[in-house]
């Protein structure tokens, strides 16, 4: 239940203890995990780990879980247009070869 | 109707804020194009997150490069990531880590009224911050002296076992990772800089008490840009540090 | 009429007085004019280049400039009108005005951060000024590397710091129009009865917030680049030039969607009001407006068709570029089918959105020629692709923006203007546009590339013509200037509502009382709720 003036309700110390505590573990593995080679899977394991913090971040400690649906879609574009500058940027980068134009 | 609005546009004057607003009485932080303490605050909310998709985008910019170069120099890549101080870069981490925590107890203490509670969780932030910073100078240092800066001077040399400075061979494509290292680094740390400064002028308020549980909009949003420079960093640690981990610790 | 009455109203150019009281401003009314000021500065410089352009081009030799002199002309103009002019021109001046009104609200979510903008715009123009007292930049205003941050010996780094903050400026004008049109619409007014202007800028500003931001940091690296050494785009340490023009690029070409969203929303209000007629389709208008945004981000790489870009991503860019054009389309018929059986009343404004309907669609049509990547390849960088763009910026854009000032002339300023010279100006600037930039079609067809100063003899008959055509528009702008700025002293007093039409803005006075309205208004009705001809509107 938020308060008249529509601010979040409070979140217990404990939580945000709680968060802390994963966000510093997902760094330790994260170190670890890039001492060990995976071969391909090196990058999807960092990545993978460091969407999750962010994430815990973002959710909870920025609060967006209590915000309102046109804040949350906001955040999403935000992310949705950084893949389309990565998608559609590599697309011509991985794709150098494909059509066998000569030079090209 | 219109002389009062007129009145407290023009002047600004609080004295005669009071008397000018007998007709319709309203939170004294409520700004007049507002018709509720809840729309301002949602409006603020809502402001922060856009500020915070371009700050996104432009990250965005230097990740893409990264990934493009990336692609092309694989090798550089992880060569290079092998010279960074996955120490310092690691205990950087865990210190901006810290500092979301107390960030987010500043923000609560505002919630539930505590001033000190504020200040407190405001100081450590701010120390925290100027923490990464100084850790963030000895490492730029050593790089300068290890000739890794980018430029004419760019002279890879590493430090041996023994403590000696010994030149260092790297794969074309790793000055272009030193720049990206430099650049992507040193704008997250402007945007600390400029963070800190944001947590001071909160201090000074919180200080003054202007922070109510009805009303701790500014806190709030200074808030969500300190989390974002921390989420930031935590794709830039990774990325940047930990490619050539596993090739020797 | 109650022209009389509109001096005894407090208007927001009376109180309070002062230039202090301007400076200072928080009322978006005020910031609005004092953009007005501004950009049209700027439009003269940008303008005073181009002159130096045609003068060059009238013979085949380069004879008046040299050609260092030639090529910092074309990006000094290039730099000036695309980022000091058409970028904020209408979303700043019309837009700052008009969007809290008619969302029936007392100004924008956050005004002193609208101030702000203005100032970081004139900061960003001194700016641009000081590199221009200091020989200007010569890389074009596309800044390609390596050139721009290895071997130009110009300003490029100053010259990026003021397209730099004037970007931020733009980046803040976009925000506070998304979370007033989101959180400060008046009682009633739901999105499906924003008037479509709203909804342009509110695309626009979609575009302001996600694509601005890569450019200043692309152009950051130039600048660090070019100062700190820190190489990301030199060649010889591994760097790809490429990789600038994708950033680049990322955002020039949603770019030019800011540059043209804002003129369709202008049109949009226009066609209804001159043709006293609902927008045929309202739905899909608005929708396309986001439609462009959206799809615009999608087709970057048409600027990379002859660059080492992978032919399969050309290929992708091309469709999808195709796709970005139906929605303009769809808008095009809509204005058309709004005219259709409309009751047209032949006023200066409607000059202007007829010229614009004319000339997009030829600026738009062109566009596809140069999607096709076959031909694509014969035409870029010559002349077509000049005439392309400023067929849209320019007979598209400005045509647009000088409909809509003169629209919203009498409701800003109290005044009106002389309609005789207004749809004398209207046909000078028609006339003279069309003979400056078909030429430029041809020319580019017969294979003259841009940024030369020179070219064969045989071409010589076009240049000419198009730098004839280049005096006559001069000389429409100059007399839209001068009758304008006379009718702010001299000019009748407006009433409220001089055209008839439906919207907020016209229900308050002429000029708005500083808080735009004397009673907060709230919406019953849907939007351009025409009656059917023969029945109703009074004017004034």
């Amino acid at each position: 239940m938020s308060s008249s003036s529509g601010h979040a309700p409070i979140v217990s110390v404990g939580t945000y203890v709680m968060v802390f505590v994963a966000l510093l573990i997902g760094t330790g593995l994260t170190v670890f995990a890039a001492s060990r080679d995976f071969g391909a899977l090196n990058t999807p394991i960092a990545l993978g780990i460091a969407v999750t913090k962010a994430s815990l971040v973002c959710l909870i400690f920025m609060g967006v879980r209590y915000n309102t649906p046109l804040t949350k879609v906001v955040v999403v574009s935000g992310l949705l247009w950084l893949l389309i500058l990565f998608g559609l940027g590599m697309n011509d980068y991985l794709t150098r070869t494909w059509m066998g134009v000569p030079g090209r | 109707m219109a002389d009062v609005r007129q009145t407290s546009l023009g002047a600004g004057a609080p004295a005669g804020h009071a008397a000018a607003h007998a007709e319709h009485a309203h939170h004294p932080k409520q700004q007049h194009h507002f018709y509720s303490m809840e729309q301002q605050l949602e409006a603020s909310i809502l402001g922060m997150w856009i500020f915070l998709v371009t700050e996104i985008m432009f990250f965005g910019g230097l990740f893409m490069a990264y990934l493009v170069y990336r692609h092309m120099y694989p090798l550089a890549w992880t060569e290079s990531s092998h010279e960074l101080n996955v120490i310092l870069g690691g205990t950087n981490t865990a210190v901006l880590i810290c500092s979301s925590l107390t960030m987010v107890l500043a923000v609560r203490s505002a919630q539930i009224g505590s001033r000190s509670g504020q200040i407190v969780n405001l100081i450590l932030t701010i120390l925290l911050g100027s923490t990464f910073l100084v850790i963030k100078f000895f490492e730029y240092k050593a790089k300068f002296e290890h000739g890794l800066v980018p430029g004419p001077h760019f002279d890879p040399h590493e430090l041996t076992a023994s403590g000696a400075l010994v030149p260092l061979s790297l794969p074309q494509g790793s000055q272009i990772f030193f720049s990206l290292y430099f650049i992507m680094t040193g704008i997250h740390a402007l945007h600390m800089v400029v963070g800190i400064g944001l947590m001071l002028v909160m201090l000074v308020m919180a200080w003054q008490g202007r922070f109510t549980p009805d009303y701790y909009n500014p806190i709030e949003v200074s808030g969500l840009y300190w989390h974002f420079v921390d989420i930031v960093w935590i794709f830039l640690f990774p990325l940047l540090y930990l490619l050539g981990y596993h090739f020797g610790v | 009429m109650t022209a009389a009455t509109t001096q005894e109203r407090h208007s927001y150019l009376d109180a309070p007085y002062g230039l202090k009281a301007w400076l200072l401003t928080r009322d978006h009314k005020r910031i609005a004019m004092l953009y007005l000021i501004s950009i049209t500065f700027f439009f003269m410089m940008g303008g005073l280049f181009a002159a130096g352009i045609r003068l060059e081009l009238l013979t085949p030799k380069g004879d008046i400039w040299s050609a260092d002199m030639y090529n910092k002309l074309f990006s000094m103009h290039g730099v000036i009108m695309v980022f000091f002019f058409l970028v904020p021109s209408i979303p700043a001046t019309l837009g700052n005005f008009l969007m809290p009104i008619m969302c029936g609200a007392k100004d924008l979510a956050f005004p002193r951060i609208n101030l702000l903008s203005w100032y970081l715009y004139v900061a960003g123009g001194i700016i641009a000024l000081v590199v221009l007292a200091m020989g200007g930049i010569d890389t074009g205003w596309t800044f390609y590397t390596p050139y721009s941050s290895l071997s130009s010996n110009t300003n490029v780094t100053l010259a990026i710091v003021g397209v730099f903050v004037a970007g931020f400026s733009s980046i803040l004008t976009g925000f506070n129009f998304i979370v007033t049109v989101h959180r400060m619409r008046a009682p009633g007014l739901t999105w499906f009865r924003l008037p479509l202007f709203v909804w342009a800028h509110y695309a626009t500003s979609l575009v302001m917030i996600l694509g601005t931001p890569v450019v200043a940091i692309t152009l950051t690296l130039v600048a660090l680049e070019r100062s700190l050494h820190l190489g990301i785009f030199d060649p010889k340490i591994g760097g790809d030039p490429v990789l600038f023009q994708h950033l680049f690029w990322f955002y020039s070409h949603p770019a030019v969607y800011i540059m043209i969203l804002p003129g369709m929303g202008v049109v949009s209000e226009l066609v209804a009001a001159m043709a006293r007629k609902s927008i045929f389709g309202y739905g899909f208008v608005a929708a396309s407006s986001l439609a462009i945004a959206i799809l615009g981000f999608l087709v970057w790489g048409h600027h990379l068709f002859v660059s080492s870009q992978s032919v399969y991503a050309g290929m992708v860019f091309s469709i999808i570029t195709m796709l970005v054009a139906v929605p303009s389309a769809v808008k095009t018929f809509n204005w058309a089918a709004t005219m259709y059986k409309g009751s047209i009343s032949w006023e200066s404004p409607t000059f202007y959105i007829v010229g614009f309907m004319g000339l997009f669609l030829i600026g738009g049509l062109t566009g596809l020629f140069l999607a096709t990547m076959g031909l694509d390849i014969a035409l870029h960088d010559t002349y077509f692709v000049v005439a392309h763009f400023h067929y849209i910026m320019v007979g598209g854009a400005i045509m647009a923006f000088l409909g809509g000032l003169h629209f919203w002339w009498p409701k800003m300023t109290g005044r009106m203007y002389s309609e005789a010279l207004a749809k004398t100006s209207a046909i000078l600037v028609f006339v003279g546009f069309n003979f400056t930039f078909f030429p430029q079609f041809i020319l580019g067809y017969l294979g003259m590339p841009r940024r030369y100063y020179a070219y064969p003899d045989e071409l010589q008959v076009w240049n000419v013509l198009s730098s004839a055509g280049a005096t006559v528009l001069g000389l429409g702008y100059t007399l839209t200037f001068c009758y304008l700025v006379y009718s702010l002293f001299k000019g009748e007093l407006a009433p409220a509502n001089p055209w008839g039409a439906k919207g907020l803005e016209w229900t308050t006075s002429s000029p708005p009382p500083t808080f735009n309205f004397d009673e907060d208004p709230i919406v019953t009705e849907p939007a351009y709720d025409y009656k059917p001809h023969g029945t109703e509107v009074t004017v004034g």
